[in-house]
């Protein structure tokens, strides 16, 4: 198991590794990079921007050597735990990524969303499943079909429009009301919720569909196998047979696919964000691509990087933990 | 759908097979059973046969679902492709210049009210009308029309870039799985890497960097969904791999050793056409992820550029004028409307025939 576990790591290593080199080196490949942004924003305002400047500016931000030097510089801080400055506002790139408005609004949209997925996908799947190919199954199958193939932006933008727009029921865009003191927290607390709503809800009815066609074919699998029809010839209660015998059994993909989901609750929803105007993760990291703000696309890619590869690590040992049949070699 | 989640998803269902069980006393004798049964007598006379393929179809049929896709998807391939041959009163780029003349006043201060009348010719953001079924987009340009055109775009895209996916997928996975050893390692975590590389922020890096080398707009987003490919096919190499190890431990396969066969013969005449269900659902699946993915990066205005139309161009202009999107749903609704029922199409599709093609299913 230990020696699993450490072989595992040393792989991880390595996948990090290969990603970051290809994300650095696709990076500097960028036509436009920072640098000639910035210079053609001077030359707009009327400076004076000579030759000696632009090098200079080049040295500062560590853009003058080769790619592959550039990377090795890149990779020789992370080692030392530097991640370097956001190139946009010169503030120290963790800072600026976990940061509570930013990390903070996205993490806090997932985690809200993953949880009303599970408590809504959950049951959905288990009554498609025991009631199968009857008007219920159908039902449900259609409606949760035509959550996974709407697009993010479409939904969210028609929410947007019905709800906010023409029915004015919440807030059209933004984290909070423009130039308003709260009385009490409590106030603060339901505009914040107001304004996170309509996010939510896109997000939740985009992921549920895949979610309780999981449950559903799981569930399924389970229901056609030999104990359960044991357990009814006990004569057990049919609640019993479903919600004993045959759902705990069915927990197995759904615990280890928890471990899956730990990066969808960092990386933010870029479309869902930019949207609803949220100032979520996503959407900056989204900002900061525009920019090509090295130091940030690449600290957040690797952090997203970092927690996916450990993902999968995490369900494979919770594979093992669940499900003692599994082992692991 | 996560190709993970596939691999997952194989549901038994004993109360069709006993429905099969019952049937077969009043069916059709099939052409292939009715010829056993000349020559050679067979014991059970009653006893139906009928050819894997027509089981599949059989059960896929029975499916409303699928067959609700399926006119889906045929509506859709008509309109957008017979559509501009039947319907030529207006071109794909082609500007209406029957505009008429606009006032708009504005009340000044010291009581007078000015008014300013524009002429620019430019029919836009009309009504439905007899001349224009959906009316005119922000640039004058016929809606009805651009999204016959669009619809030509975004699903030969799709189409285009499910299959490059698909053909990298098999033939990486199916190395893999077969030889095994130090290779299956090399591919593996070349999997792993490109998995873990963010899909989206990669597609931005890209698109400026095409930008950048001047591509031509029509040839834009083809190349985009190729680069695309490139980076996508780890799902589906999995999926191939997976089985490919599962299927080579089975007798038959040691049985093809023994006849002494070669490589190539092993692999696509054994071990791929026992695979083709599998690759066939994930597929289906994945050209409705597909179009979700080219009207997402139009939407992010890195897919087909304006004058061409895609379905997801057509959706874009309500990030940028939030007039249109608050009072022309004419202009920006019928294309989203189309991404869904094409999406929604494929993925019934997708769905019917997982549950025709699951071997489990099969006596």
């Amino acid at each position: 198991m230990f020696k699993y576990i450490v072989k595992r790591i040393i792989i991880s290593l390595l996948i990090l590794l290969g990603v970051s080199l290809i994300l650095y080196v696709l990076l500097r490949c960028m036509p436009t990079d920072f640098i000639e942004q910035r210079i053609v924003q001077l030359k707009a305002s009327g400076q004076d921007v000579s030759d000696e400047f632009i090098q200079q500016m080049y040295k500062t931000y560590g853009l003058d050597g080769s790619i592959l030097q550039g990377y090795f510089t890149w990779l020789g801080n992370v080692f030392r735990l530097d991640f370097g400055k956001s190139f946009i506002n010169q503030r120290d790139v963790l800072k600026e990524i976990f940061d509570p408005d930013k990390m903070g609004t996205s993490f806090f949209v997932a985690a809200i969303a993953t949880v009303f997925e599970f408590l809504i996908a959950i049951p959905l799947g288990i009554t498609a499943a025991t009631h199968q190919y009857s008007l219920r199954d159908y039902v449900v199958t259609v409606l949760v079909l035509i959550g996974i193939s709407l697009p993010s932006f479409f939904f969210g933008q028609m929410l947007k429009d019905i709800f906010a727009n023409k029915l004015g029921w919440f807030p059209v865009s933004g984290m909070k009301e423009a130039g308003i003191t709260y009385a009490s927290a409590g106030e603060a607390i339901g505009d914040y919720l107001r304004h996170m709503f309509l996010p939510i809800l896109t997000v939740v009815i985009l992921s549920i569909g895949a979610r309780m066609r999981m449950t559903r074919t799981n569930m399924l699998e389970v229901l056609n196998s030999d104990y359960i029809r044991t357990a009814r010839a006990k004569g057990l209660k049919e609640s019993v047979v479903i919600y004993k015998h045959a759902f705990r059994n069915t927990m197995i993909p759904l615990v280890t696919g928890l471990a899956g989901l730990i990066p969808s609750l960092f990386s933010g929803a870029m479309i869902t964000e930019t949207v609803f105007d949220l100032t979520g993760i996503g959407s900056y990291a989204l900002n900061a691509m525009t920019q090509a703000d090295i130091p940030v696309i690449m600290t957040y890619n690797m952090f997203l990087a970092f927690l996916s590869v450990m993902g999968v690590l995490l369900a494979d040992l919770m594979y093992a933990v669940v499900d003692p049949r599994v082992k692991l070699a | 759908m996560d190709e993970k989640e596939l691999e997952k998803m194989s549901p038994v269902n004993e109360d069709e097979i006993a429905e099969e069980k019952t049937e077969p006393a009043m069916g059709n004798v099939s052409e292939a059973a009715e010829t056993v049964a000349d020559t050679e007598k067979p014991l059970d006379k009653n006893l139906k046969l009928m050819s894997p393929t027509r089981m599949v179809l059989r059960r896929f049929f029975r499916s409303k679902l699928s067959i609700a896709g399926l006119i889906m998807l045929i509506a859709l391939f008509a309109f957008s492709w017979l559509g501009p041959v039947v319907y030529r009163r207006w071109g794909e780029t082609e500007t209406d210049y029957t505009g008429a003349t606009d006032y708009s006043a504005i009340e000044m201060t010291d009581g007078y009210v000015q008014i300013i009348v524009t002429d620019n010719g430019i029919n836009m953001l009309a009504k439905p009308s007899g001349d224009h079924i959906l009316g005119t987009d922000e640039q004058g340009m016929d809606i009805f029309t651009r999204l016959m055109y669009g619809g030509r775009l975004s699903l030969t895209i799709s189409f285009l870039a499910v299959f490059l996916t698909s053909a990298l997928g098999i033939i990486m996975g199916g190395i893999s799985g077969y030889y095994g050893g130090v290779v299956d390692n090399v591919i593996m975590r070349i999997c792993d890497v490109l998995m873990c590389l963010p899909t989206l922020p990669l597609m931005l890096i890209i698109g400026t960097v095409l930008d950048a080398n001047h591509v031509p707009t029509q040839y834009y987003i083809y190349l985009l969904m190729g680069i695309l490919s490139l980076f996508s096919w780890p799902g589906m190499a999995r999926l191939v791999r997976g089985q490919i190890l599962f299927l080579r431990e089975q007798e038959y396969m040691v049985a093809a050793e023994a006849m002494g066969y070669s490589t190539p013969r092993k692999i696509f005449k054994h071990l791929i056409p026992n695979i083709l269900p599998q690759i066939l659902v994930s597929m289906t699946l994945s050209l409705g992820s597909m179009i979700l993915y080219e009207s997402t990066l139009s939407y992010l205005n890195l897919g087909v550029r304006i004058p061409y139309a895609s379905w997801g161009t057509m959706v874009e202009v309500i990030s940028r004028r939030s007039d249109i999107l608050q009072n022309h749903f004419n202009v920006w609704g019928p294309s989203g409307i189309c991404i869904i029922i094409a999406v929604l199409g494929f993925n019934f599709i997708g769905d019917g025939l997982r549950d025709a093609l699951d071997p489990k299913q099969r006596r």
